[in-house]
């Protein structure tokens, strides 16, 4: 068990190392264009070589990727060109405000599909089971932004309650959440609940549930104690692959809102070629991308007792 | 001996020619009654029946600057209604909707077909030979697919720039992995049947198993995947439109649409809700389609 | 018999599911009377409808399911009017069931003590710790040598066997007065069903517990219950006592069913096996009247197809038929047109297996695996193979699963390659050829038909199609027409219709897929056939069918055939020479009536002990083996059979590999018992009433 984690956490470094050579090749092999970003257009031709050997583009390639891996490693992203700060001083600020995004739509997300996702498979093909596959395969349909959209609309424009825009710039406002919030969870749920639907249609009609109810054990019993467990194992991996997803949502709906997260900050540096900050946004969604996935194949050996001692 | 033919189901002996074309006929008769798959099929040929004839549905000129910020229902000066308003400057939004379907319907299916082919030989590559191979493969496909897929979007757009076949190669690099990944599966469960030793034990050669033995039996759960795939990449390029990094204007984009009018959402709604309903409407055809098509394929 | 109601009454009944396509009727009309502590049983083939009358009795027919008439009358009250509440208490408590696959019957996510545990925490309220030492004493009940540790594992820890005790247990726990068993050892091993028949034997006798055993085998019925109930296609045909009803079948189908099995009185020379011609029909295209009818040699129109035909006494000891002429049918079975086949003349040697050998390695990447420094270990699937097999003759090789007969197999075909040893086949040296290096005309002349009639052809491709790939790719025709020719051709010899040509093969059924894998692999003309379990997923008539068209066309086309079974029953009636193979060695080789007869290896004996017989006249000695097979990973250092040898004779079994000892030239043993010793073995087999076999 030890050695399966250590090599999972092997594996993850290794892609890690990987993800890394592939960003600095995609993003430093046109250094013409990195001067002209961080001294502007009116730079001279001069200034811009100086410049390029000062930070040492002349180097040989494998040298720059090394100093850049051993300096990145060490907690010196470099500065951001935009801002004029170091990465680190914007990056971990707006980290933690996604991170509190996050937080709560998984908060509200995950009882919300499991719950229904049990639900609909416990009895397959019932009513309940149809309208909640339905809704799922509707929300699922409407992208972020579009469901964005819809949603300010109705809060903002029409019933007035909420606030269209979450820049918190008054300091921390719970109201400014509830409609990011709310457009993540509306997109990720359906996919969650019709994974615990499928898991658990699946587990109503294998042989040990039957067993279970030809036993004589009262219904509660054998849904509480035989199916749920079987029935969670598939979509805990589903949930924390989300989180991959979720990078992904939170760039769209924090551009929406102008809410100041992780996910827009990337979105900004690179539309604004912002080469250290995107080397730094885009390692840190990888690495917390990367990092679910382990906890997700470590958890599921866990879980799964056929796995766990085999 | 006494004849020990067992002769008792009565098939229809199809002419081999047509049998295609029959089979075709035969699911869809199937499909006929899934009423989810039914409603998506007829979602899809709408959008397909309004991009085929745009030049004769659209009632403006998708480019032409009118009226700006007409409501819903305005009738035009100068003739004609604008159903669903006009936008900042003035373009009729309902002839751009109409027009941009055929940017998404152009663009969606050639991106999930060029994924398919490369995410088709990678699994099959993997799933057949192992060993070397499928490390190999398996590890790029984990890299890539470690990138949260936005980011990479992102990251390959702003590097090579926004338009119509980088947005292929795009969705192409980051779909692969994931098709990858199922036709793999597949076809590890595929390759220990005994047709495929029966295929061996005659010398064929590992394409020919692969391509002709082993890939038609996984068209099954491929052609749901790609339904479904399909609404992912449509929700792709409208989110790349959003985000300013799709195709470039000033022809009409859903995604495009929204985000050139969303800092004026709050004040007309009209602007952004109806490319909104637009593409979750096609978006939501090919997922039902898909529901449709799986219901079909456990009934089997 | 008492004044008391029976305890279990069907009458009538009729079940039907509901489709989209409509009701299909899965059974029509059955009635049975079952008394306390009585046991029946309950055969038919697949499709017959004898698991749904077990559900219905378990009132759990599924959401599409349903009961559409009659009744059934449990200790005289209905079951119909059983509330939930109710029912609830008759299951597990009342009526318990034993299933068919008991790794799937039992939860993988808990441990096999706490699924124990609840059954008599629900059904008597009794608190955890007196409900545990009842589980654990029942483990023991059912024969369980480390109860303690087997409450803690879960299900995939434990062997099959072991699995299936459990679920036993578990049945028992309950206290039942009815046991249903569904094929509770069809995914067993032969000697490991052996085990668990024995154990349900004894269960009826110190529990008292009533039993409906439900088995498409008629010898494992002969040796669990004292009457028997024969169905077909959703219909009880014919009923009585075990010993009435296999001395003398009356219904044409149950004497057709006979004549299906290879028993021992069979010969495929002098006696071959009868096959019932036609097929089931399904459950919406049954024929008016008799639903036999249409594949019955008694049929006579206008009387048996004109309405149902009900169920009748034939005399005073409940012996009862569903036939209208079974009065006038004979009460053997039936004599048909049998052509008493030529004894063959075995060839040279065609094939010849010389200390052949196949590892696989296993890399293990557990750290103690690491720290010993045993990172690579080799699951030895065959160890030192010597055999050969002659032109025109049958040779099988027999063993369980993961004695490694199918990985021979694979060798021989070219899908694996030898790790030493040597393997001549028609004069090439081919152990270390794989497929693709192999020439034409040798891929050509060695095929293989596979077990799976599912899996056996490509479901994509028409059936023509793929015979007719097998022949261009062998050279044997290359012009269009003339390969359409020859796959028609073929498809005549393997009887069935030219119209196959372009269907594709889920139109078939089971035994037409295996008959298309049979003509696939005759089409290059091959010396040698590789059969792999050809019939073992077949119903026992299709089997029948299928057994005797291989051997036909061994024989029209002089082929060699390699047959692999696991049945000795099939292999006895169709080898010529037999290979025994335990934990990849070879046990004993032989001629068919040497390996049959002492002296035997102990493995053989007490794998012919194990094979059920559906003869009451052939009494055979009762050898139980304790343990399970051993890995193939981690095999014993001496004899693979030592650790359950019953006739192990001290440690240089555990220690030493036993030499190979002869008392003919062409019959092996390898074993350390002295040969004097095994020739004394009582034979295993002897035929009580003695005019059976001849």
């Amino acid at each position: 068990m030890v050695l399966f984690i250590l090599r999972r956490l092997g594996t993850m470094a290794l892609t890690m190392l990987v993800v890394s050579l592939l960003l600095f090749l995609l993003l430093e092999f046109t250094p013409g264009n990195v001067a002209t970003k961080v001294l502007g257009p009116y730079s001279s031709e001069e200034q811009r070589n100086l410049w390029l050997e000062a930070h040492g583009y002349f180097e040989p390639l494998w040298y720059r990727y090394g100093t850049w891996l051993g300096r990145f490693v060490s907690g010196d992203f470099g500065d951001s060109i935009r801002f004029k700060v170091p990465v680190a001083d914007v990056l971990w600020p707006r980290l933690w405000n996604t991170a509190i995004l996050g937080f709560w739509t998984f908060a509200v997300m995950i009882p919300l599909s499991l719950m229904l996702g049990v639900l609909a498979g416990m009895r397959e093909g019932s009513l309940l089971d149809r309208t909640i596959s339905v809704t799922s395969i509707v929300t699922t349909s409407i992208p972020e932004f579009a469901s964005a959209v819809f949603l300010a609309a109705l809060f903002v424009f029409w019933l007035g309650i909420l606030p269209g825009t979450s820049t918190m710039s008054g300091g921390f406002d719970w109201v400014q959440l509830v409609l990011p919030v709310m457009v993540l969870v509306l997109y990720d749920f359906g996919y969650v609940a019709r994974m615990t639907r499928a898991s658990m249609a699946e587990v109503m009609t294998t042989h040990y549930i039957r067993t279970a109810v030809l036993k004589g054990l009262p219904y509660r019993r054998v849904i509480l104690k035989h199916a749920l467990r079987n029935a969670l194992i598939a979509p805990f991996t589903v949930i924390t692959l989300q989180v991959n997803w979720l990078l992904s949502g939170v760039i769209v709906v924090e551009f929406f809102f102008a809410y100041k997260g992780f996910g827009a900050l990337l979105l900004e540096a690179s539309l604004n070629q912002d080469i250290f900050l995107i080397e730094a946004c885009a390692m840190v969604a990888v690495f917390v991308a990367a990092s679910t996935q382990t906890i997700a194949d470590v958890g599921y050996t866990v879980l799964n007792p056929r796995i766990r001692f085999a | 001996m006494t004849d020990i033919g067992e002769t008792a189901t009565p098939a229809p002996s199809a002419p081999s020619p047509g049998a295609a074309f029959g089979r075709a006929i035969r699911s869809f008769a199937l499909l006929r009654e899934s009423g989810a798959g039914m409603v998506g099929v007829g979602l899809i040929a709408l959008w397909v029946f309004v991009a085929l004839f745009a030049p004769l549905v659209a009632p403006f000129d998708p480019n032409a600057t009118l009226q700006p910020f007409a409501k819903p229902g305005t009738v035009y000066a100068q003739g004609g209604t604008f159903w669903l308003g006009t936008d900042h400057i003035g373009r009729d939004i309902l002839s751009r909707i109409i027009w941009g379907s055929r940017a998404v319907l152009f663009y969606a299916p050639l991106a999930t077909a060029s994924a398919y082919l490369v995410g088709i030989l990678m699994g099959l590559a993997a799933g057949y030979f192992r060993g070397k191979m499928d490390e190999f493969l398996s590890f790029i496909a984990n890299v890539i697919l470690s990138f949260p897929v936005l980011v990479l979007y992102i990251l390959v757009i702003a590097t090579i720039g926004a338009s119509g076949i980088n947005i292929v190669i795009a969705i192409t690099f980051a779909s692969a992995p994931g098709i990858m990944r199922i036709v793999r599966g597949l076809v590890l469960d595929l390759r220990n049947r005994d047709y495929v030793a029966a295929a061996q034990t005659r010398g064929e050669s590992s394409w020919y198993i692969m391509l002709v033995e082993i890939l038609p039996n996984a068209r099954g759960p491929l052609i749901v995947d790609a339904c479904l795939r399909l609404g992912y990449v449509i929700i792709t390029i409208g989110v790349l439109g959003f985000l300013g990094l799709g195709l470039p204007p000033p022809d009409p984009d859903w995604g495009g649409m929204i985000n050139e009018t969303r800092s004026m959402a709050l004040a007309f709604p009209h602007m952004t809700i109806f490319p909104c309903i637009a593409i979750s409407s096609l978006i939501l055809g090919f997922n039902m389609l898909a529901d449709g098509l799986r219901e079909i394929a456990i009934r089997d | 018999m008492s004044d008391e109601p029976p305890l279990l009454e069907i009458e009538n009944l009729c079940i039907s599911y509901f489709t989209r396509a409509g009701e299909i009727p899965a059974v029509v009309d059955f009635s049975m009377t079952l008394h306390a502590g009585e046991s029946i049983g309950l055969v038919g083939e697949s499709g017959c409808g004898k698991s749904t009358v077990a559900m219905a009795i378990m009132q759990y027919m599924g959401h599409n399911g349903g009961i559409v008439g009659g009744s059934i009358r449990f200790k005289g009250r209905d079951l119909a009017s059983y509330s939930a509440k109710e029912l609830r208490r008759l299951r597990g408590s009342e009526v318990a069931m034993i299933y068919q696959e008991p790794m799937a019957a039992l939860n993988p996510s808990l441990t096999l003590g706490s699924q124990l545990i609840e059954v008599p925490m629900t059904h008597e309220g009794l608190r955890r710790s007196e409900a545990y030492s009842r589980a654990v004493e029942m483990l023991s009940d059912v024969r369980l040598s480390d109860p303690e540790r087997v409450m803690a594992a879960y299900p995939h820890q434990i062997s099959g066997g072991q699995q299936q005790r459990v679920v036993i247990a578990m049945a028992l726990l309950g206290k039942p007065s009815l046991l249903l068993l569904d094929e509770p050892t069809t995914a067993l091993d032969v000697t490991v069903e052996a085990g668990i028949v024995n154990l349900i034997a004894d269960i009826s006798k110190k529990f008292g517990t009533a039993q409906i055993y439900i088995s498409h085998n008629l010898g494992l019925i002969l040796s669990t219950c004292e009457r028997v109930c024969v169905m077909y296609s959703g219909e009880a045909i014919e009923e009585g006592r075990i010993v009435d009803l296999f001395e003398r079948p009356l219904h044409p189908y149950t004497q057709g069913l006979f004549g299906c099995i290879p028993l021992p009185s069979c010969d495929k020379n002098a006696r071959p096996l009868t096959p019932i011609r036609g097929q089931l029909p399904l459950p919406h295209e049954r024929p008016r009247g008799c639903y036999f009818g249409p594949r019955c040699d008694y049929f006579r129109d206008g009387l048996c197809n004109r309405e149902l035909i009900p169920m009748s006494p034939s005399d005073q000891s409940g012996h009862r038929v569903r036939c209208l002429r079974w009065q006038e049918v004979p009460g053997e079975t039936p004599e048909r047109v049998v052509v008493a086949r030529e004894r063959i003349q075995v060839g040279e040697e065609v094939l010849r297996a010389t200390g052949l050998q196949k590892y696989y390695p296993i890399h293990d990447r557990s750290l103690a695996a690491l720290i010993s420094g045993k990172g690579v270990r080799y699951v030895k699937a065959n160890e030192t193979l010597d055999f050969g097999a002659c032109v025109r003759e049958t040779v099988a090789i027999v063993g369980e699963s993961g004695c490694g007969k199918s990985t021979f197999a694979k060798v021989l075909m070219g899908l694996e390659t030898a790790t030493d040893g040597e393997l001549h086949f028609a004069g090439d040296e081919i152990s270390r050829s794989p497929v693709r290096k192999r020439s034409p005309q040798q891929l050509g002349s060695l095929q293989m038909v596979f077990q799976n009639p599912n899996e056996t052809l490509n479901p994509s491709h028409t059936i023509g199609a793929q015979i007719g790939r097998v022949i261009k790719k062998f050279g044997v025709e290359s012009d269009p027409g003339k390969i359409q020719q020859r796959v028609l051709e073929l498809l005549d010899t393997v009887k069935l219709p030219r119209d196959f040509y372009k269907r594709r093969p889920r139109q078939l059924s089971g035994g037409q897929k295996q008959r298309v894998g049979i003509a696939r692999a005759f089409a290059g003309n091959p010396k040698m056939v590789v059969a792999d379990e050809p019939i073992s997923a077949l119903d026992v008539s299709v089997a029948a069918a299928v057994t005797e068209l291989l051997m036909d066309i061994q024989r029209e086309h002089g082929t060699t055939l390699l047959f692999i079974s696991h049945d000795l029953s099939v292999v006895r009636y169709l080898a010529d020479r037999i290979v025994v193979m335990y934990l990849g060695q070879i046990m004993e080789r032989g001629t068919t009536e040497q390996v049959f007869a002492p002296p035997y290896h102990p493995y053989t004996e007490a794998l012919l002990s194990a094979v059920p017989i559906a003869d009451p006249n052939v009494k055979k000695r009762e050898i139980v083996l304790e343990g399970n097979i051993p890995s193939a990973l981690n095999p014993p250092k001496g004899c693979p059979f030592a650790t359950r040898c019953p006739r192990k004779i001290g440690d240089i079994c555990d220690n030493e590999m036993p030499p190979r000892k002869s008392d003919h030239p062409r019959h092996v043993i390898a074993c350390h018992i002295p040969l004097e010793d095994l020739i004394k073995v009582e034979p295993v087999f002897r035929t009580v009433a003695g005019e059976a076999a001849e």
